[in-house]
């Protein structure tokens, strides 16, 4: 038994590790353009802490135990969603600006037509 | 927990890291976030279906929902000026989500320990993630409060700080040691106390113009909370999720410190040194050289080449629309200008690109500061308009400054500038600019959206 626990200690160790070196391995190369865009959704991701708290809430027994479970939802849904969601409206504003190039463009063909 | 289940999660654990990859490339940015939306929905949404007679049904589900409408709601009425605010005031709540979830967990072990022991390095995560994520959320109130003006943005100290400080680190880990020996839910809730003013002692005396490094650390902070957190629920995805995030943000915090020439520990700790991170903060009767907007619009109509520093103050009065339009015309009138982006211009590092970006500048125009530094000896005009520390030549010429050592823009080395300001009130680091004092300098003094429109129709009057 402690040899197996020991084992499951080891694999959760290893993931944490290997996990560290992706996390840093792919942000490596960020333009610091990125830098708000992309603490702002790194940010988004922990609020997956939602998963937790949904699954403390599901077992909590009394009340008091409900309630702080209950607000931890909240607390991490606003995380989540409100990340994401400020993450994207932050992005595009970046990917926007294609389309009045594109408009300019367009209508500059037709202002040469005319 | 099914294999199923399992599998799931690992696929919204490979769906994370392939979000921060795109996060980190401009043209892959969007789709990245969607792809960490869309896997956080399905994570999150798993446990309904696996999760053998789930309690409270009932409640979960509104509570999700109104968690949901907040965080909506605060994500589409947030300002871009008021972004590093929002991103903290969302870090914070994740923090405390994580701290309230693991204080649930420990009532678990109390009771298990009852029924023959819990693991101890069980009981270390919990203990972690209870104070980190406290930590965590008051820290970001703070911040949140010193963005938001509700507090000074000065450094705050007291005398006795480190020593309060420390002996609150040392009462955290020896309650820790005694949380883990014996598990109680009392000794956690006072654990839970302490981390929240620990996070208020650490925010409390960093100045301002730092600020967005500690919302980077803590975000960083939240992350490691959210992988203990994932370590004593036994579910990998949240301990993937969190060390994802722990170890980009406290990289990315690295990486802005470095971008102000700054070190993390001065950050942090520079003010109880006695070495306050902030200046004096006042301003000085000195004489300048004030013109009208009729003279700063000659000397730009007639330049070939100009350079704009746009700082926070320009977005702040809502002026980079004008600003966009004044650009424009001189370059339709075969001018040639240029931004030049200092890579903490703003409230954040990078937030001046996003700022431009809603002013749809193109953004072939913004150049970073190692592209554009050189230019600046070349340039016949550069307009400064609501930046001024990242144009401080103190930051080059006098080693005692708070700034010392931040690499700046050049502007020093033009022909002309002409300063967009409102007052001579010094800048977010709260110290004096030569640059003010210098004869080649003009400045035009006022609302800089005021200012902006009356330069613009000078301009066009020409």
């Amino acid at each position: 038994m402690n040899d197996l626990v020991l084992d499951n200690g080891i694999v959760w160790l290893t993931i944490f590790i290997l996990s560290v070196f992706v996390g840093v391995e792919v942000i490596s190369k960020v333009s610091s353009t990125l830098h708000t865009p992309l603490m702002s959704g790194a940010n988004a991701i922990h609020g997956v802490i939602l998963l937790g708290a949904i699954l403390v809430t599901g077992t909590a027994e009394g009340t008091v135990a409900t309630v702080v479970g209950l607000v931890a939802i909240v607390l991490a849904a606003i995380n989540m969603v409100g990340g994401f969601l400020v993450t994207d409206r932050m992005l595009q504003m970046f990917t926007r600006k294609k389309k009045p190039a594109a408009v300019a463009a367009a209508g500059a063909e037709k202002s040469g037509d005319a | 927990m099914p294999t199923w289940a399992q599998l799931v999660y690992l696929v919204c654990a490979v769906c994370f890291i392939l979000a921060l990859k795109g996060l980190s490339g401009p043209k892959t940015a969007r789709t990245g976030n969607l792809i960490g939306a869309a896997a956080a929905v399905v994570a999150c949404a798993l446990p309904f279906f696996y999760v053998d007679d789930m309690q409270n049904l009932g409640l979960i589900l509104p509570a999700i929902a109104l968690g949901s409408v907040g965080g909506a709601f605060g994500a589409q009425r947030v300002q871009m000026t008021q972004m590093p605010q929002m991103v903290a005031l969302f870090n914070g709540v994740g923090g405390g989500a994580a701290a309230l979830v693991a204080l649930l967990e420990l009532e678990h072990m109390v009771d298990a320990e009852a029924h023959g022991g819990v693991p101890a390095f069980y009981l270390v995560a919990t203990a972690f993630t209870v104070v980190v994520g406290s930590v965590s959320f008051s820290g970001s109130v703070v911040t949140f409060a010193k963005l938001q003006d509700l507090i000074t943005s000065r450094p705050v100290t007291f005398p006795g700080l480190p020593v309060v400080f420390g002996g609150a680190l040392v009462a955290a880990l020896v309650l820790s040691v005694l949380v883990v020996n014996e598990p109680a839910m009392l000794l956690g809730i006072v654990l839970g106390l302490l981390g929240l003013s620990i996070g208020v002692l650490l925010v409390l005396p960093v100045g301002g113009a730092d600020v967005p490094i500690v919302i980077s650390l803590l975000n960083a902070f939240t992350g490691l909370t959210v992988a203990a957190g994932g370590y004593v629920l036994q579910n990998t995805l949240l301990l993937v999720a969190g060390t994802l995030v722990g170890a980009a943000g406290t990289f990315l915090t690295l990486l802005m410190a470095g971008a102000m020439g700054r070190s993390v520990t001065n950050i942090l700790f520079g003010a109880l040194k006695g070495g306050s991170t902030l200046g004096g903060g006042e301003a000085s009767d000195r004489p300048v050289r004030s013109a009208g907007p009729e003279d700063a619009a000659i000397m730009l109509n007639f330049a070939e080449r100009v350079i704009i520093v746009p700082g926070y103050g320009l977005a702040v009065a809502q002026a980079q629309h004008t600003l966009r339009e004044l650009v424009d015309l001189l370059q339709s009138r075969g001018i040639e200008v240029d931004y030049a982006i200092h890579p903490v211009a703003g409230r954040m590092p990078g937030h001046m690109n996003v700022l431009l970006a809603e002013a749809q500048v193109p953004y072939e125009q913004l150049k970073e500061m190692d592209d554009i530094n050189g230019d600046f000896k070349d340039a016949d005009v550069v307009l400064v308009v609501g930046a001024n520390d990242v144009v401080n030549p103190a930051a080059k010429t006098t080693p005692g400054a708070p700034i010392y050592g931040m690499p700046i823009l050049n502007a020093d080395e033009a022909k002309a500038v002409i300063f967009m300001k409102r007052s001579m009130r010094p800048g977010f680091a709260g110290i004096e600019n030569e640059l003010l004092f210098d004869e080649r300098t003009t400045l035009l003094f006022g609302d800089a959206k005021e200012s902006m429109s009356k330069l613009l129709k000078a301009v066009e009057a020409l």
